[in-house]
């Protein structure tokens, strides 16, 4: 397969990258709930369209009522949400909780999925615990009660977690906190009792909750796939979660250096463009050259993940943190190349940055996954 | 497109069984010396039975070339046709039954500005080795500024005389012919510069061999006194490729074809992974080198996607024109990273220069080595002025 979108795939991406443009660019989304201190950090109205316009089912198979398409698609998408810093539970409902969600059964999905495709409902997943991406140890316990699950623990970055109407949580069922095994996932309505949120608003002005299990008691049926083999999907999910967050980071990257190569053409000093500059040529040159390698790294990984290949979980952590690498370099040559002005709040490159900041450490950060990358190399 | 597949895999079947009937053994192995591949040319000895064997066949299959015309000596693969066979190739671990100058440079250029009796001799004795070539562009004056190139060819009807000195001329001393670059007009900057071919046993052409920090001597300087170059070597061949005074154009397209090459963008041992290799040799690693080859393999893995995803735009003509400078740029800095480390897991073993156990010093020559890859073809510096001004549309010069 050519590593470049196909005529549909570039179709998408021009409605896409049209669509966000227009309904979720920054001063329309961002910046217009942020100054109104909206306490779920995206706009209801902006999902629901969403939704009208396929996206929120984009990975859900044809037969579950979806589009059936793949994690090439689902990252055209989150490129332009990312380019536009669009706020939106597209990663974490229609990209994360879809693919968990997929392992679940006839019932549960048809109790799910048709309120995440119409953009009626948001899904968190809740995975963390602690302030760092740590999931091969879950310490959360789901006790066996009656016919269903008693639910103990505390999770972290839980992002849209308080405006979430499910949350799909890591629990552990059996076995010691860092056992592969003994894992199980569970769809968490958000009327469950003796769950509680605490919200906070993060640098990039998104929300994300320290969520508390109190002994919530769930039924059998809020299984997802097998109890105590809850490793596997898991794993998947967070797969297609790294992709699609490398793919959104891609888009911050870009859209940082087209801001900035842009700023370079039309600022002056020394009564001359300082684009003209060849110490700031360079940096540009060179930043222009990592975000090429980062974005094919990540059509890759996405190809690879469609196709089921065995490589696709080293080449998802290749594509985070080589994101990570690049997005970071994309961000602070753009401050650094704005001078004083980037440094306001009025100019859009310091969102640039703050988003960055809280994409970087969704699902694992460069040094996480590089170290990923060694460790699955054998090393 | 299901019939295409099809098709094609049955070309994978035909090949894998013609490799293995073909390809000795021997041929199989890692190259380890420069002359483990055949070079080809009026002067070459094949090292070994096996070697002459392999490039025979390859030759009369027209696999030294797999994807020219077979007018031309070539296969006329198709590009997947070519691919699958490079895959397989890859797969057995098969060396290059040929390589040269005139394969990877002369060639393209040939297709595509030489005419119809050029092709058909010139590419021809490439294809068949019999001809070796060497690429005449660098001047001592005249380095990264190449177009300032001052080796004069002076018009005498039906010859040119050129008189200058070229300088970085890959294997000058064994090669048969030279592609050159001569100014035939001085007054024309640009359009002022011939793409000549010439033989190098011609009256007046010596070459010097360059000893470089590697202790290797793969360059050489070339000078020309008086050299007499006929302005046709036969009916419809004449000894320019394109018009004369035109050769800049020539020029510019073979760079973008070596920084291609440089770039490492079609796979191998440019863009693997390291960090395993590494610790097998090492025993143990520091921790802060193995984060810094886990860092590396990142950078060089995402690195082999870009140089796949490039090499299918180029296919169907969607990459930028200018890319491949971004890919030279992004590869070579990427290969001198990876010798740096290779240094540092292999310690004192590495600095070793003559040993049998390091294949005569093959890491710390290697090393070496690298540090040129920035610098040929268009150094870093030029090659991040050229993303600048033609893909990002920076102002100024």
């Amino acid at each position: 397969m050519p590593l470049y979108h196909t005529d549909d795939q570039a179709m998408l991406a021009e409605t896409a990258s049209q669509f966000m443009a227009e309904e979720g660019a920054i001063s329309k989304q961002l910046r217009h709930w942020r100054d109104r201190d909206c306490t779920d950090g995206f706009g209801h109205a902006l999902w629901k369209q969403m939704a009208e316009m396929g996206f929120t089912g984009l990975l859900v198979p044809e037969a579950d009522g979806g589009l059936g398409m793949g994690h090439v698609e689902a990252g055209i998408v989150l490129e332009e949400i990312g380019r536009n810093l669009t706020p939106s539970p597209f990663l974490t409902s229609s990209v994360l909780a879809a693919t968990a969600l997929q392992a679940g059964s006839n019932d549960l999905k048809g109790r799910w999925l048709p309120g995440l495709i119409a953009g009626d409902s948001v899904f968190a997943v809740a995975v963390d615990e602690g302030a760092k991406h740590r999931p091969e140890r879950i310490r959360t316990r789901a006790e066996k009660s009656g016919n269903g699950f008693r639910l103990s623990g505390q999770k972290d970055f839980v992002v849209q977690g308080a405006s979430a109407d499910v949350l799909v949580v890591a629990a552990r069922t059996s076995g010691a906190d860092e056992d592969a095994d003994g894992i199980t996932l569970f769809a968490v309505p958000k009327d469950a009792a003796n769950m509680s949120h605490q919200p906070v608003r993060l640098v990039d002005s998104s929300m994300a909750t320290h969520t508390k299990f109190d002994g919530v008691e769930l039924d059998g049926d809020a299984v997802i796939g097998e109890v105590d083999g809850g490793r596997e999907v898991l794993e998947r999910m967070l797969m297609a979660g790294r992709v699609g967050a490398a793919a959104e980071g891609v888009g911050v990257a870009r859209g940082a250096m087209d801001m900035t190569v842009g700023y370079l053409k039309q600022r002056k000093q020394f009564g001359k463009l300082i684009g003209e500059f060849q110490a700031l040529q360079h940096r540009a040159a060179h930043l222009y050259s990592e975000v090429e390698i980062a974005r094919a790294a990540v059509i890759k990984a996405a190809q690879l993940l469609d196709a089921g290949s065995e490589n696709a979980d080293l080449m998802a952590s290749v594509a985070k943190a080589k994101v990570a690498k690049t997005a970071r370099l994309a961000v602070q040559e753009g401050v650094q190349m704005h001078g004083g002005i980037g440094m306001t709040d009025e100019y859009d490159i310091g969102l640039y940055m703050k988003r960055d900041r809280a994409l970087q450490e969704f699902l694992g950060d460069q040094y996480y996954h590089a170290n990923r990358v060694a460790e699955l190399s054998g090393y | 497109m299901a019939g295409a597949t099809q098709e094609l895999e049955q070309f994978r079947a035909e090949t894998r069984s013609w490799l293995e009937a073909n390809c000795p053994a021997e041929m199989r192995e890692p190259v380890r010396d420069e002359d483990d591949v055949y070079w080809g040319g009026r002067n070459a000895v094949f090292k070994s039975e096996a070697q002459r064997q392999w490039f025979e066949a390859c030759r009369d299959k027209g696999y030294t070339v797999p994807a020219w015309p077979k007018e031309y000596g070539g296969a006329g693969l198709t590009p997947p046709q070519a691919k699958v066979l490079r895959e397989e190739m890859a797969r057995i671990g098969a060396r290059p039954p040929l390589s040269s100058f005139g394969i990877w440079m002369l060639g393209p250029a040939l297709l595509k500005f030489g005419t119809e009796q050029q092709k058909l001799r010139f590419l021809n004795e490439i294809a068949r080795g019999e001809i070796r070539w060497c690429q005449g562009y660098s001047e001592p004056g005249s380095g990264s500024d190449l177009v300032s190139l001052q080796t004069y060819g002076e018009d005498r009807g039906d010859h040119w005389v050129v008189n200058g000195q070229k300088i970085w001329t890959s294997y000058a001393d064994k090669a048969d012919w030279i592609f050159c670059l001569v100014r035939t007009d001085k007054a024309n900057k640009y359009q002022g510069i011939t793409f000549m071919l010439y033989d190098m046993a011609s009256p007046g052409v010596t070459t010097k061999p360059i000893l470089l920090i590697s202790g290797n001597s793969p360059f050489c300087e070339t000078f020309f006194d008086d050299v007499k170059v006929p302005k046709s070597y036969g009916e419809g061949i004449p000894a320019q490729v394109g018009e004369v005074n035109r050769g800049w154009d020539v020029a510019k397209y073979l760079l973008g074809h070596e920084r291609e090459m440089i770039s490492g963008a079609d796979g191998g041992e440019r863009t693997a992974a390291i960090g395993a290799a590494m610790k097998r040799g090492a025993g143990e690693l520091d921790p802060l080198l193995r984060a810094e080859l886990a860092q590396f393999d990142v950078d060089a893995l995402a690195y082999a996607c870009m140089g796949e995803k490039f090499l299918d735009e180029v296919k169907v003509g969607k990459a930028h024109p200018a890319q491949p400078s971004m890919m030279k740029y992004a590869g070579t800095e990427l290969n001198k990273r990876r010798y740096e480390l290779m240094m540092a897991a292999g310690g004192s073993r590495a600095l070793e220069w003559y040993s049998e156990e390091t294949g005569g010093g093959k890491t710390a020559r290697g090393w070496l080595r690298t540090k040129a890859n920035s610098i040929e073809g268009g150094t870093s510096e030029v090659m991040l002025n050229v993303v600048a001004k033609r893909i990002l549309d920076l102002p100024g010069a």
